[in-house]
């Protein structure tokens, strides 16, 4: 092992905080999901996969500049999320077969993304995609910056409205107990929809910055599952904040990881940081 | 009355004489008209699903062309192919299958080495002859009648790294260090651990040596540390899209490596993205002179393009996978029509016995597991496309190794 120059680090430290960024901005929508609303949303990972599709199709196809499918994808999957959890309510599925319920979704997102854009690679290329910056001897890539800013802006944002206002106090207020809630007239089953519309809707956003970023292909899908569920749980359920901090955690130490030891060491950090969070602060998790 | 009727007596007799007569004619006539089943798996499906749509053009190219010259040994062939969905264990179950419940005369190999090797328990199985596409460790196929149709030779950890070395070592400024960063895919590892190897016993200076999972993401840490560790030539163990994850990650620290090469890169995207100029790497077959020369590669071309033009696919040209696949069928052709026979046992043996000239140079399989001599050539990317730099026998007209 020879130590690597600071610059090297420093630069790998970015690279972790930015990959951070996008395991948050995927596991956002996922944790409240799943912290909120009971569901193990497996189907996240496909919307997530839609929306990149979907945007790459409106920037090669059609011209559309990629921040404006930002305002374009989200109300299209919000909509998908409320019919999703309909679907889900009606049937009264429970949370551990939401699991494969959900699974089952995603193997179809897959196969339609499959059936329309082929299983062969897809690059979106864009004014945004070649843009970087430097700060002292550091470069910074303007897509990943990009989506470091809006996981954040989002974090924050999904934490104040939980946080101060009435719907997203009665949102945890269901969370932590349905009938008692609905006692006090809360309508679950209209705050149910709006959160999975949120969830999927988050989802689309988490979409449009993966396809600013990285190259797309339908079988990725199930690559980022394992790492942003230990992000999910290491950010604790429901939570807003935390995916951010885990995802900046696990994006960082596995850069460090790499930096300093071997690339092929990266993918035991998260989980190792997963289970060390399960032995020594059980039940936060 | 009765000269009638002997009329019609004789009319029935010459009729059932007749009918009689043309009976067998009838049944042979069947038996030449029942087709040549040829059965394999695909993976139509799952994550190898983008290479495996060539080989399925391909097959059906191929097959629509040699029905069109009378099929082999005067039968049209009726290729079946499966869907073994990426998964090894489905295509074992599906060449099953073809084999007891199909019963196909012949089996055509899958793609990928992990459903070859499957296909090849099944073959061994039931004595079938399988030829195979695209096979990248030549040392776990035993079978005395598999036959690889992408010649890489017995021992490409060793052959495959000289190749490159050999045509590096001819340019004007040839290298003196090397990184090597690899994936640790199995087809790719052994190769890469061949050319750590084969650079130290030819005095390459390695600067650095890294490895990682099948599936990585973030690929900025590993850029920085080859940027770090300067090397003349980053020798790269990558498949499908891990190259140009590298290299975007390399320009987004405004990197440019001297000297680059690519083990099993996807064709299209590292042809065409902007930061993948002059990316090396390895083929059998490149849509040029002197490949082309051959009018049967040169047709197979033409209608390839044209063909994978109307399907939709983002990558037009014939390369290394549409060469390997378009072989199998020539070997397999090659094999019944000489023996003219589809007995698995006798078309093996004139394999083994004897050359075949395909669109990728003359085959053989005689060395170690039936692999024969070691046919990879070294392409570049320049202006946007492949073209084959060495050896210079097999370079494409003018081109010469960049820098």
């Amino acid at each position: 092992m020879t130590l690597p120059s600071l610059n090297l680090l420093l630069q790998s430290i970015l690279s972790g905080i930015f990959i951070g960024g996008m395991y948050s901005m995927i596991g956002l929508g996922l944790g409240l999901s799943w912290g909120l609303l009971r569901q193990i949303n497996l189907a996240h990972f496909g919307f997530v996969f839609l929306s990149a599709y979907l945007s790459y199709h409106m920037v090669s196809v059609w011209g559309i500049d990629p921040l404006l499918t930002l305002l374009i994808l989200p109300p299209f999957f919000f909509a998908i999320g409320v019919a999703q959890q309909w679907l889900l309510s009606r049937f009264k599925i429970s949370p551990f077969n939401s699991l494969l319920v959900t699974f089952g979704f995603t193997v179809m997102i897959e196969s339609l993304i499959q059936y329309v854009w082929t299983a062969d690679f897809r690059k979106l290329q864009s004014v945004y995609g070649e843009e970087k910056f430097k700060i002292g001897g550091l470069f910074v890539p303007v897509p990943e910056l990009l989506t470091l800013l809006l996981a954040i802006l989002f974090a924050f944002g999904v934490w104040a409205a939980m946080r101060f206002t009435d719907i997203g106090k009665a949102m945890r207020a269901m969370a932590e107990d349905g009938p008692i809630a609905a006692a006090f007239g809360i309508n679950q089953r209209w705050l149910s929809l709006m959160l999975s519309g949120t969830c999927v809707a988050l989802a689309s956003i988490a979409g449009v910055c993966f396809a600013l970023t990285f190259t797309l292909t339908p079988t990725q899908i199930f690559s980022w599952v394992g790492v942003v569920f230990a992000v999910v749980m290491l950010g604790g359920l429901g939570s807003a904040l935390g995916p951010l901090v885990a995802g900046i955690i696990i994006g960082v130490s596995e850069a460090i990881a790499m930096a300093i030891f071997a690339p092929s060491w990266a993918p035991i950090v998260s989980f190792s940081l997963l289970i060390l969070m399960l032995l020594f602060r059980p039940g936060k998790a | 009355m009765k000269s009638l009727k002997r009329i019609v007596a004789m009319a029935a007799i010459a009729a059932g004489c007749l009918s009689l007569a043309a009976s067998p004619a009838k049944a042979q006539s069947g038996a030449q008209g029942s087709p040549v089943r040829v059965g394999s798996t695909l993976a139509l499906t799952g994550p190898l699903s983008a290479t495996a749509l060539v080989h399925k053009l391909v097959g059906e190219i191929y097959v629509e062309d040699l029905n069109s010259r009378g099929g082999l040994l005067g039968r049209k062939v009726e290729w079946i192919v499966k869907d073994d969905q990426s998964k090894p264990d489905v295509a074992r179950t599906l060449y099953e299958q073809l084999v007891t419940s199909d019963k196909v005369d012949l089996l055509m190999g899958p793609y990928a080495t992990g459903a070859i090797l499957s296909a090849i328990g099944v073959a061994q199985r039931y004595n079938k002859m399988l030829i195979h596409h695209t096979m990248g460790v030549p040392s776990l196929a035993k079978y005395d009648m598999h036959f690889p149709a992408w010649s890489l030779g017995p021992d490409p950890g060793t052959t495959v790294p000289n190749t490159l070395f050999d045509a590096l070592a001819a340019s004007p400024k040839p290298p003196k260090t090397i990184a090597i960063v690899t994936s640790k895919f199995p087809s790719l590892h052994f190769l890469s651990l061949g050319a750590r190897e084969v650079a130290k016993k030819r005095g390459l200076q390695e600067v650095l040596f890294l490895e990682w999972e099948f599936g990585n993401r973030d690929f900025g840490p590993i850029a920085a540390r080859v940027k770090d560790a300067k090397p003349d030539l980053v020798f790269v163990g990558d498949i499908g899209l891990e190259g140009n994850m590298l290299l975007e990650a390399m320009k987004k620290l405004d990197y440019e490596p001297p000297l680059h090469f690519h083990l099993y890169p996807a064709p299209g995207p590292m042809a065409t993205a902007p930061e993948t100029k002059n990316a090396l790497s390895v083929t059998i077959f490149e849509e040029h002179a002197p490949f082309t020369n051959d009018p049967v590669a040169a047709k197979f071309v033409k209608t390839y393009n044209e063909r994978a033009k109307a399907a939709g696919f983002p990558y037009t040209k014939v390369e290394v996978q549409a060469a390997a696949s378009f072989t199998a069928w020539q070997l397999l052709e090659a094999a019944a029509t000489a023996t003219k026979s589809l007995d698995d046992k006798k078309m093996a043996e004139w394999l083994k016995a004897n050359q075949v000239k395909t669109i990728q140079g003359t085959l053989r399989f005689d060395k170690g597991n039936n692999f024969g001599d070691d046919l990879m050539r070294i392409k570049q990317v320049q202006n946007g496309n492949w073209v084959t730099v060495w050896p210079k026998e097999w370079a494409a007209p003018g081109a010469m190794l960049k820098q």
